[in-house]
């Protein structure tokens, strides 16, 4: 069985411990990946295509190049070509690539703002303005702009999520379950297109080292991913392409695959024979790295008189490329969320000029527990009870979905807390009965939960005689707090102070790590870290034992202990010596140990097959793993103007051990804000004519701004769960939003007795709502 | 962006006699929507004269009105002290316009010049009437949820975005432009904006050379109570989805003088003279509030996603109204 990690008697770990890096970043120390300067650097700047379907005509490039400064003018027709494209199926899932389309490798335009040019000059400026010369001429088509037009074709795609997602589910007889309900609720919701906007644009920085060896400083938040679909589509073992990524300025799911102004960088520097560097502009961020797709979602909900769910049946149609069968699994939370005894779900596609969708913060949970949330709210009011009573008469006591027990639920007390912090008592249960002044003021809550996605990573660390350590793992900081916590669990593990060690990420040379995504990171290279400490541990231990000046000497392995840089005897603590001595008697600057640490269910089975107790190895294996939480909105709404206000705000969450109380609370704060935003005026509007954006730069893509937040209470519920990982960490990136927008609908509910179904909820639905009662 | 060149004026007249020399010409001044138009390819110039160094400051407040220089940041003007006192309805119209950082650089002269917001002339990819005449107008039956139901044609329905123009309008501002020659003319704000009409492209009156050089705005009761309402999508930094600015001198409970005007649902600033006269004379009651408002949209024009101005519109009035009542 993997050791499990303990609290260390005024340990690191937990602590608010401020950011191990935010000095480096305020003093404009850290590197974010475009910022590396290189010999020779030359800049590379897109042209894009102005329309949304047809076929390049020609291109004139004299101009462009032509200009000072220009080195290469880039098309389909002088590229260099790819050995492995993606845009076969075969291709793509070599690639890995996220789009089953590369642009530059015919005259075929699929989607508005395509790349059809790229221009490489000396300076920004003059790649900028060339860009611009570049001059297309296109056969123009009539496309299809979302599965709201009239022309497009809705398909069963049978599977989703590029296959790894199934797009039927059943469980029992659903529909007909439904059908001899006593409640009956059938309700439809409606999702615009989201973009994931991170602070920090995409960016690419291309060196070729070598004619075959490629360095790639990226803005990704998995620099091995990039590495492999580099790595595939050049032709080049993987080790030979290194991709660095020190500093992320968020990414929130835009970065985690490679998307094609990567490759066209890579290719670009190729082309020259010098390092290009390519920086997406805030415009070509709505078509250049994925978006949550627009959807609608149907949910028939039937339940006892008493509000006891008999069955869920829950549809999905939503817009994809013409290429891949993207749609994120808004079903898995609704087949989890309760204990529901009938399930049923499917999804259908239409094939639009978009490109590719992909995984935005919460992928199918954020969307899925809105339109579920929203119904059981429905359901509360119909059967008469309190919105968490409706919850606890409904609660899984066990998944639903796969039969098994949780690892560790603490749901109920989420509710109960958030009740208490929120003042949920005083809730006037009547919707529309609560004034101040001219504001309807509205009570709502949702639940939220979040899956343990299986992982695994690898860590290693260098503890020196001298006392000081380096741990290393390829792993990836959003800006959430990775380098900090990893500190702290490296600090705890080696029994070092904090200013001891440094932590190093980001680097395809470091031992592998997974993606920063699906809420992983946290849980996998903690454990990793851990672990990697206890190798160096076991190394010296085995040294001690035969070592004749040791104190040690000829004790048994099992019987010593480590705490705080101290090998001792467990029996006899007095008896031991410092980590330091015993290196220094055998003349040892440094001392390495490597570990992999497993995430969710890998985990779980490789420590019950580690169990000598067969009866319990079954069981142990199977665990159904979840973050739980709750969210507690109030809002006021100006029913007149349709403004709605969130006044207050509550998220308490139980996901396992946490690791930095500070780090941790700023996450979920950012949750909830990701959350309002996506409720209450985030939207990046397709004209249905052009399948072009007409929105998108931050001045008209609405993202929350501090007068839209108020202040906003965090809570952990304390949680000790073995089954996860040798840290007990369930991870909180994504639950922060789950369930965000269905307690802002729920309390706009509350507070106007008018259900919004359509997000986001911006003052022209508020004031027609208003106006059709 | 394309090269352009760069002069520093020295004086009006050297700015002005520049600009008529080179149609291709701009003025700058806080460059913070200039600097955006020509980064997105919007506008090109073959020249940028900085006016920064004019004399055209200075925030008065004499016995006839208040008289700005056209280069007062948005910020200056909007915390200064007479103008928050006797004009709340321009304080209130700034300050709830842009973002601080953006309110510290924009000129005033400037903000009256702003362009529209509309998505397809803040794209070169679409097609726009107001940045290429005769290319078309996506916008009728595209994506309108915040474009103009007043004052629009077949050509553009682009609504007008300054927030300060909406008060300066509602209280019978002035602009002081200087020419070429040196001469200077005053102009009603309200006279000085443009119709699209099937020229969308020329949007003011502005003569080729010609530069604001002070914004007056006469005294009067109604400008003391005075109020800015801007409804929007988020808290701040978001342009008007209705804006109403008024101004209210009752006496006794009768209104004797009124003035209203809106922002966000017309191609430029729009004044509703219907409302005010309607409300002359009359009691100031939220009854009376509602009925002036209803003749505010009468001629109003809507499209499939802006509907909800007309209602919004009015009762963006009525509680503005109520504000100063």
């Amino acid at each position: 069985m993997e050791p499990q990690f303990f609290d260390q008697p005024g340990g690191f770990v937990g602590q608010p411990i401020v950011r191990v890096e935010g000095r480096e970043k305020v003093t404009g120390k850290a590197k974010y990946s475009a910022e590396f300067p290189l010999p020779g650097l030359t800049y590379g700047v897109l042209t894009t295509s102005t329309i949304a379907k047809g076929k390049i005509m020609s291109i004139e490039t004299a101009a462009a190049a032509r200009e000072p400064g220009v080195i290469a003018v880039l098309t389909h027709q002088n590229l260099p070509k790819l050995v492995k494209t993606p845009n076969t199926p075969e291709g793509k899932k070599d690639t890995g690539s996220q789009m089953g389309f590369m642009p530059l490798t015919s005259d075929e335009i699929f989607y508005a703002a395509q790349p059809v040019a790229l221009v490489v000059a000396d300076t920004l400026d003059h790649a900028i303005h060339a860009a611009k010369l570049v001059k297309v001429t296109y056969q123009k088509q009539e496309p299809i702009a979302s599965f709201h037009d009239p022309k497009a074709e809705l398909f069963d795609p049978q599977k989703i999520q590029d296959g790894k997602a199934d797009a039927h589910t059943k469980r029992g007889d659903a529909k007909g379950a439904f059908a001899s309900s006593a409640i009956q609720l059938t309700a439809t919701y409606n999702h615009p297109v989201y973009n994931h906007n991170p602070m920090e644009p995409g960016s690419t920085t291309a060196v070729w080292d070598a004619p075959d060896r490629l360095t790639v400083y990226e803005s990704t938040q998995g620099v091995t991913r990039t590495q492999s679909t580099l790595s595939a589509m050049l032709g080049l073992p993987r080790e030979q392409v290194r991709v660095i990524t020190k500093y992320l300025g968020g990414g929130f799911g835009c970065k985690g695959s490679m998307w094609p102004h990567t490759i066209l960088t890579v290719q670009a520097a190729k082309a020259v024979g010098r390092p290009v560097k390519l920086m997406l502009t805030r415009p070509q961020m709505f078509t250049s790295m994925g978006h949550r797709e627009d959807q609608a979602q149907t949910v028939q909900l039937g339940a006892t008189a008493e509000g006891k769910i008999t069955s869920i049946v829950h549809t999905k149609t939503s817009t994809t490329s013409p290429w891949d069968n993207y749609a994120e699994s808004n079903s898995k939370i609704l087949d989890m969320l309760y204990a529901t005894p009938n399930f049923e779900a499917s999804y259908e596609l239409a094939r639009a000029n978009v490109m590719t969708s992909t995984f935005m913060r919460a992928p199918g949970e954020a969307p899925g527990s809105f339109a579920i949330e929203c119904s059981m709210d429905d359901l509360a009011y119909k059967v008469g009870v309190d919105p968490i009573e409706i919850r606890l008469r409904n609660h899984a006591d066990h998944d639903y979905s796969t039969g098994h027990p949780w690892s560790s639920k603490s749901l109920k007390q989420c509710y109960a807390r958030g009740a208490e912090l929120f003042g949920w008592s005083k809730r006037n249960p009547t919707p529309g009965a609560t004034r101040d002044g001219r504001f309807l003021v509205g009570m709502g809550m949702a639940s939220a939960s979040y899956p343990v996605h299986n992982s695994q990573g690898t860590a290693r660390a260098r503890l020196y005689a001298d006392g000081h350590a380096v741990v290393q793992s390829g792993a990836t900081d959003l800006g959430t707090g990775t380098y900090t916590v990893m500190t702290q669990v490296a600090a705890d593990a080696l029994g070092l102070p904090l200013e001891k060690v440094r932590f190093e990420l980001g680097d395809t040379q470091l031992p592998t790590a997974p993606n920063s995504g699906g809420s992983v990171a946290a849980g996998t290279v903690s454990s990793s870290v851990y672990l990697a400490a206890q190798d160096v541990w076991q190394k010296l231990i085995k040294m001690a034992v035969v070592d004749k000046k040791s104190p040690l000497y000829k004790a048994k392995p099992e019987d010593v202990a480590t705490e705080k840089g101290r090998l001792f005897l467990k029996k006899d603590p007095k008896k031991g010596e410092a980590f330091g001595d015993l290196m220094k008697r055998a003349d040892m600057t440094d001392i390495e140990g490597m570990a992999q640490g497993k995430y969710g269910a890998g985990y779980e089975a490789a420590s019950a097959a580690a169990n000598a107790d067969p009866a319990h190895k079954d069981e142990a294996a199977q665990h159904a793993m979840h973050s739980f939480g709750a969210h507690f909105c109030e809002v006021r709404v100006d029913m007149d103007l349709g403004t709605i206000r969130v006044s207050k705000w509550v998220s308490v969450m139980g996901a396992g051990r946490i690791l930095n109380a500070q780090t941790a609370r700023s996450q979920i704060i950012g949750g909830a804000i990701f959350g309002i935003g996506s409720a209450l005026m985030e939207e990046t509007v397709r004209d249905q004519n052009f399948s072009r954006y007409t929105n998108a730069d931050l001045a008209s893509y609405h993202v929350p701004v501090n007068a839209d937040i108020p202040n906003i209470t965090v809570e952990f519920v304390e949680e000790h769960d073995p089954f996860i990982n040798a840290m007990g960490v369930k991870g909180i990136g994504e639950i922060s939003m789950v369930g965000v927008a269905a307690a802002v609908g729920n309390a706009v509910f509350h507070a106007t007795g008018k259900r919004l179904r359509d997000l986001p909820l911006t003052p022209d639905k508020v004031l027609m709502s208003g106006m059709n009662s | 962006m394309n090269n352009f060149s760069y002069t520093q004026a020295a004086s009006t007249k050297e700015a002005t006699a520049a600009k008529a020399a080179d149609k291709q010409a701009a003025f700058i001044g806080g460059g913070t929507t200039l600097i955006d138009l020509m980064k997105s390819d919007i506008e090109e110039h073959s020249l940028l004269i900085d006016i920064n160094r004019l004399s055209m400051l200075g925030i008065e407040n004499p016995a006839t009105g208040l008289r700005i220089g056209a280069l007062e940041r948005m910020s200056d003007v909007g915390e200064h002290p007479l103008v928050v006192q006797n004009y709340p309805v321009i304080s209130q119209s700034l300050l709830a316009s842009a973002s601080p950082q953006l309110r510290n650089m924009a000129s005033m002269g400037g903000n009256l010049l702003q362009r529209t917001r509309c998505g397809y002339f803040r794209d070169t990819a679409f097609p726009c009437n107001k940045r290429v005449p005769g290319s078309g107008c996506p916008a009728q039956t595209g994506d309108n949820r915040t474009l103009a139901i007043l004052g629009g044609s077949t050509s553009c329905i682009a609504t007008h975005a300054s927030d300060l123009a909406v008060a300066l309008v509602a209280l019978e501002a002035k602009l002081t432009l200087e020419s070429p020659k040196g001469t200077t003319r005053t102009v009603p704000l309200a006279d000085f904006y443009k119709l699209p009409g099937s020229t969308p492209n020329i949007e003011n009156h502005l003569a080729p050379g010609e530069l604001i050089t002070a914004i007056t705005v006469p005294a009067a009761a109604h400008a003391r109570k005075s109020h800015y309402l801007k409804v929007r999508d988020r808290a701040s930094y978001a342009y008007a989805l209705v804006s109403a600015a008024v101004g209210l001198d009752v006496q006794g409970g009768t209104i004797r003088s009124a003035r209203v005007a809106l922002g966000g649902v017309g191609t430029v600033p729009w004044r509703v003279p219907a409302v005010e006269k309607y409300l002359v004379g009359k009691p100031a009651t939220e009854d009376n509030f509602r009925a002036a408002a209803a003749l505010a949209v009468r001629d109003a024009k809507p499209y499939e996603h802006n509907k909800f101005k007309l209602e919004l519109a009015q009762r963006t009035i009525v509680r503005a109204l109520l504000e100063v009542a």
